[in-house]
């Protein structure tokens, strides 16, 4: 079809300038971006990190995936849109690269995480570096390399179901996942 | 794999139809409907039903299409005082003036050989005149029965075209991400549906999360990602075979899959070590060509319309920017210099604007820029718009939304950011892909 000037017909011109204006007097951020919440430095333990040992309970297995969690910590928390391993986290990568070296017939994958204030590919591409500063930290302190894998969850894994600071700041992180070798408890 | 392709054969025979009655030519000034400025008039349209097999529903399709692009205004068919229409006679055009409709349609729809075919006229109702499609008259259409709503979205394209002098996007499908389960708990199935958000399938079960479909330009091929423990993986899944093929193994993540223009390429990202490059693969011969190096991010790749270049998104100068490539990665250079942070660029089909993500603040935006950067416009905004992807004519943009509270659901809005509208799709979705112009 060949359309023809016609009595009708529309004419299709950008007119953004005028629709912007609306978009330009929008309400203020009510969820700051910029920066981790300073209360960010608590121990870096995994949230759903298990009660201490109850009488009844046994303990857990040394070299066991139990052991792994409860004792050393298998997820450290990273800032808003940085990948660096946090100075609060090197304590618990030392503890994980000491037990992986204790127990070598155990690999693991470290898993990057993130929050959901980012877009759906370069979130990915976030949680990649984050795993990979995780893997090069256990490198660095005499893991094999051959025995960590990584993967990027992007933000398509969230720990915590939630929105804002708190929750954010949880889904930030790097899971350290024993795929095999560990102990059975 | 659960879906099964439906037939999609629609005899394309835009035949004309003549008018019986010879009509009067128009003897008064044109009306002119200007959308150049931001008070546009959406143009009040009659769409009484169609005579016949299912005329209530074609017409109402039409209507429904015609109203969210926001350039027409479907009056109430409870105003309309000519119940008498006959697609061979002249309308009385007395009637539909009286309230104030400036452009009539009128048709008739019949099975005949077990084929639909419908047929109708626009008019001019001031200028008491028809406005004639190619061949002169009016138009017809046939097809299967079943495809009743893509004579009615063909209809409402000729409609479109016919009024405002561009391609319409009507006869169009979407394939998206759909999402059920709370956060956290994610189930993500490829999913099809027309996109008016009718006749949606699944292609996938959930069993592993999908990310990212996008269409080939001959829109019966997708290309999508897998995410496992033990990785991703890119698909091409052809929608006519339901065969799906990986794109290979490339000693890294791979993600943000997307076609080039012709359907000959797959542009994608892989992280190794940590740091993500574009890489694109001919699929005739499976030859991959790196075409970032660079230590920073390097994602989200997409082909301007003739190939020649990409559009990309990268965080080398420190925040996440636009930058434009050649198609062989060759002089990139950033083109976003706004304030925060520019992700997931899209270049349109007409090749007039870039579409992409904004963060500023707590908030996200669609915006749109030239492909010079030039005239960055943000047309929406919300705790969580996402994800572009244009119309096949680069009129409107679909995005996925999400509040705080509550599930992702897909939107629309235009490209002047005036007309923004809920998809009606009762489901929740992300990650839309629009497909080209069915045949």
């Amino acid at each position: 079809m060949t359309p023809r000037s016609s009595a009708l017909r529309l004419t299709l011109v950008a007119m953004g300038v005028l629709s912007l204006a609306a978009c330009a007097s929008k309400p203020k951020p009510q969820f700051p971006t910029t920066q981790a919440p300073q209360a960010r430095t608590e121990p870096q333990r995994a949230p759903n990190r298990e009660p201490p040992v109850a009488q009844v309970s046994q303990a857990p297995l040394p070299g066991s995936e139990r052991d792994f969690v409860v004792n050393v910590g298998d997820r450290v928390y990273f800032d808003f849109d940085k990948y660096n391993v946090r100075s609060d986290a090197q304590p618990l990568l030392d503890a994980q690269s000491a037990w992986l070296k204790r127990y070598p017939a155990v690999q693991v994958r470290i898993e990057g995480n993130c929050d959901e204030r980012g877009t759906r590919e370069y979130n990915l591409a976030l949680g990649a570096r984050r795993a990979n500063a995780v893997r090069e930290f256990l490198v660095s302190h005499g893991v094999d390399a051959g025995r960590i894998s990584t993967v990027s969850y992007g933000k398509e894994k969230p720990i915590d179901p939630g929105t804002g600071d708190e929750a954010d700041q949880h889904n930030r992180n790097a899971h350290t996942a024993l795929v095999s070798g560990a102990r059975m408890q | 794999m659960i879906w099964k392709p439906s037939k999609r054969s629609l005899i394309t025979a835009l035949a004309a139809l003549p008018l019986a009655a010879a009509l009067p030519r128009a003897a008064r000034a044109e009306i002119e409907v200007n959308v150049n400025r931001g008070d546009v008039q959406p143009l009040p349209i009659a769409i009484p039903a169609f005579a016949g097999t299912q005329g209530a529903d074609i017409a109402g399709v039409i209507s429904a299409n015609l109203q969210r692009s926001g350039l027409f205004r479907p009056l109430d068919p409870a105003s309309f005082l000519d119940h008498d229409l006959n697609v061979s006679v002249q309308p009385n055009f007395a009637s539909w003036k009286q309230i104030n409709a400036q452009a009539l349609v009128v048709g008739q729809a019949a099975v005949a050989n077990g084929s639909l075919q419908a047929g109708f006229h626009l008019y001019d109702v001031f200028a008491e005149k028809e406005l004639d499609f190619q061949g002169g008259g009016g138009l017809q259409l046939n097809a299967s029965p079943e495809n009743w709503r893509r004579i009615a979205h063909k209809i409402s394209d000729a409609i479109y075209e016919r009024l405002t002098g561009e391609k319409g996007y009507f006869d169009t499908r979407v394939v998206f991400v759909a999402e059920s389960g709370g956060r956290g708990a994610r189930v993500k199935r490829l999913a099809i549906m027309d996109q008016d958000g009718a006749n949606p399938s699944y292609l996938t079960d959930g069993a592993s999360t999908v990310m990212t479909p996008r269409f080939s330009s001959n829109s019966q091929e997708i290309t999508f990602m897998t995410l496992r423990p033990e990785g991703s993986t890119i698909w091409l899944l052809n929608l006519d075979t339901t065969r799906r093929e990986s794109l290979g193994d490339f000693q890294g993540q791979v993600f943000a899959p997307r076609f080039s223009p012709d359907g000959t390429k797959v542009a994608f990202s892989v992280a190794r070590g940590g740091n993500s490059d574009i890489f694109v693969m001919d699929l005739r011969n499976r030859q991959t060509a790196r075409l970032t190096s660079d230590p920073a991010i390097d994602t989200s790749p997409s082909f301007s319309p003739n190939g020649s270049q990409i559009v990309f998104n990268s965080d080398r100068s420190g925040t996440p920017e636009i930058y434009v490539m050649g198609a062989d990665g060759s002089n990139p250079r950033r083109i976003s210099f706004g304030q925060g942070k520019y992700t997931t660029p899209v270049w349109s089909p007409t090749g007039e604007f870039i579409a992409f993500t904004k963060q500023t603040g707590g908030e996200f935006h669609i915006g749109v820029m030239k492909p010079d950067g030039t005239d960055e416009r943000l047309l929406t905004s919300s705790y969580l718009d996402e994800g572009p992807t244009w119309a096949p004519n680069g009129r409107v943009i679909m995005f996925s939304r999400e509040g705080a509270a509550g599930g992702p659901k897909l939107w629309t809005i235009d490209v002047t950011g005036r007309v923004l509208q809920p998809v009606p799709y009762p489901g929740a979705g992300t990650d839309p892909a629009w497909s080209p112009l069915l045949n």
